[in-house]
């Protein structure tokens, strides 16, 4: 039997019996254990480039309740390249204010202004069943397409042996159990992994003393879409934080930072919760909206991850391999950019045009990127919950001296919104011999532009693209088994000579599938070009 | 720039008796408030993080 861990939300891959299950033991290719955003995202990755997925989920669908709601710009690119990106970007909420208030008085707001010419916004806010739908829909579509994805819903892993050149996979179904094998297994299944766990793996970090309440509320409410953030709020019971912010469907979260000696059962109760939420929303009201309590939890965190996210044929993504504190969203926008990572070279090493030294640079990339997340949100916790009395000192003086003077404001630190990494010095990363734009250096993940009616990135569609600006370009780029999608822009606009030349008036860049720049050169050099198509697959030796 | 050790402020004593001036009539906890705001104030002005982390571990 297959136990219920928790409700769903939308019943997307409902149990089906599959011939699989008796007979003789099936080889796949891959198999992805946990059907969340981050394995959704690599099965749609994998099954578009012809890569066969197999997804086996516990469940029948996307769960209930309150987990990611916050989607950062990069997360929507890549769902845009994935084919899902629209469906999200338009049902999400877009915001672009801030406001940080300490006590009474509002210390400062910030206004994210998004630079022009960017298809998608910088920020959305939306709860991830949607996401886990919408990514779901766009896997449908890729399977009329032809793209050998597979959804087992109600399909429990119960063991994962790792061999030699392969992975058994024991699975347990509502007709009992089944056995198949993996040359790939990668586990996307959450903080909790019951993969991490059946081999035994270790999971290490740092746990925070805390416990933050979460009420997702819905109401008509007048409050504009803005991020409002407490420290020290003056309404009553709220803790020594709090955060309100609007999602779709009119519901707003509202998060009460507790502090660590609660008795949960207790202030779980309704009218508790009631009371908290009746004293923030009249502050700034001046009455109570009617409302109705969509979801409410109580939760601690930790900052953590696995020592490698490789283990051999057994690669983890997602929350399975690390866990931050939910400042900054850097969660599920963080295990997207694993399953973007991951998906062209897995790709590339089962089709054997790579070797599988490729997959270690999946795992020491996002290592870094993993160990990027833990830093900022470790740091934006310390300063919403002070450990010593002087650091509560310093603190205070940052939030009273932001209200004052602008040099302050900086340093206030409720989150530092998650943005994609930058591969700078790692291995796959060529030459930069351009003198162009800090942002578009080797190892940074492209920024949008306009192009044409269009954008830039609507040209990166997953293969190596060389993207040519201005001078002269080659008809075609083809090393080895790869070919790289050549791009000649003659017409260029501002912000794309602003982001890729610089004071250049011509460039040539190398990106990636995963749209992260492998080199840049004045001009073309085939023999350039080529060695840095090596370098990118892990074959420079 | 490297952190000045040598004397820089003209009338020492004069801003030395500013300095415990300003923290006149306060509590321990307002004067430590009041200490951190202008280290932050201070640090901000000098900006240079060479210079602020040798100032932070002259300090010591």
């Amino acid at each position: 039997m297959v136990a219920t861990r928790y409700e769903t939300a939308f019943k997307l891959y409902p149990y089906e019996r599959v011939a699989a299950q008796a007979g003789s033991v099936h080889r796949h290719p891959v198999v992805i254990i946990g059907g969340g955003p981050v394995g959704l995202a690599l099965a749609l990755d994998l099954g578009k480039r012809g890569t066969p997925a197999l997804v086996l989920d516990d469940h029948e669908g996307a769960g209930l309740g309150s987990k990611a709601i916050c989607f950062a710009k990069r997360t929507l690119d890549i769902a845009t390249r994935l084919g899902a990106g629209q469906a999200i970007v338009e049902k999400g909420v877009v915001w672009n204010v801030g406001k940080v208030f300490h006590g009474e008085s509002k210390v400062f707001e910030f206004n994210l202004l998004p630079e022009e010419g960017h298809r998608n916004p910088a920020f959305i806010n939306l709860q991830q069943p949607y996401v886990e739908k919408f990514f779901f829909e766009a896997i449908q579509a890729a399977q009329d397409n032809g793209a050998p994805i597979e959804i087992r819903g109600c399909n429990e892993v119960t063991s994962a042996t790792p061999h030699d050149g392969y992975v058994t996979v024991d699975v347990d179904t509502p007709d009992g159990p089944y056995t198949l094998e993996a040359n790939w297994a990668v586990a996307c299944d959450g903080a909790r992994s019951a993969t991490r766990d059946l081999l035994g793996l270790s999971f290490d970090g740092r746990v925070f003393e805390d416990n933050f309440l979460i009420a997702d509320v819905k109401m008509k409410a007048d409050f504009p879409t803005e991020r409002w953030f407490w420290f020290e709020p003056p309404f009553e019971g709220a803790g020594q934080s709090a955060l309100l912010h609007k999602q779709p469907d009119d519901v707003w979260r509202i998060d009460f930072q507790l502090g660590w000696d609660i008795d949960r059962e207790k202030e779980l109760q309704v009218e508790r919760i009631r009371a908290r939420v009746d004293a923030m929303l009249s502050s700034q009201g001046g009455r109570v909206p009617d409302y109705e309590l969509e979801w409410t939890s109580i939760y601690t965190f930790q900052c953590r991850r696995m020592k490698t996210f490789r283990h051999d044929r057994v690669l983890f993504a997602g929350d399975s391999a690390h866990q931050v504190s939910p400042f900054g969203a850097r969660g599920a926008n963080s295990g997207v950019q694993d399953a973007d990572n991951l998906g062209w070279k897995l790709d590339l090493v089962h089709k054997g045009i790579a070797s599988d030294a490729l997959l270690d640079s999946y795992a020491t990339e996002r290592e870094f990127g993993a160990d990027e997340n833990i830093l900022n949100s470790s740091r934006a916790t310390d300063f919403m919950t002070p450990k010593s009395e002087i650091s509560k000192v310093f603190r205070d003086a940052v939030l009273e001296m932001a209200a004052r003077a602008p040099f302050a404001q900086p340093l206030v630190n409720s989150g530092r919104l998650s943005v994609p990494c930058t591969y700078d010095g790692f291995a796959l990363f060529g030459e930069d011999d351009l003198n162009g734009p800090i942002s578009t250096r080797p190892g940074a993940a492209c920024p949008d532009a306009p192009v044409g009616n269009g954008y830039l990135l609507d040209h990166l569609t997953g293969g190596f693209t060389l993207l040519v600006l201005g001078d002269d370009a080659p008809e075609q780029v083809n090393i080895d088994d790869i070919e790289a999608h050549v791009i000649h822009l003659r017409d260029i606009a501002p912000e794309l000579a602003e982001r890729y030349l610089g004071d250049a008036d011509h460039a040539v860049y190398l990106i990636r599938p995963d749209q992260h720049i492998v080199a840049r050169w004045h001009d073309f050099d085939a023999e350039a070009v080529a060695q840095a198509i090596r370098i990118a697959i892990g074959e420079d030796t | 720039m490297t952190l000045m050790l040598e004397p820089n402020i003209i009338d020492s004593d004069g801003f030395y008796q500013e300095l415990l001036g300003a923290h006149e009539g306060m509590s321990k906890d307002e004067s430590d408030a009041y200490n951190a705001r202008l280290i932050l104030t201070l640090a901000n002005h000098i900006g240079d993080r060479a210079v602020l982390r040798a100032a932070l571990e002259v300090a010591k």
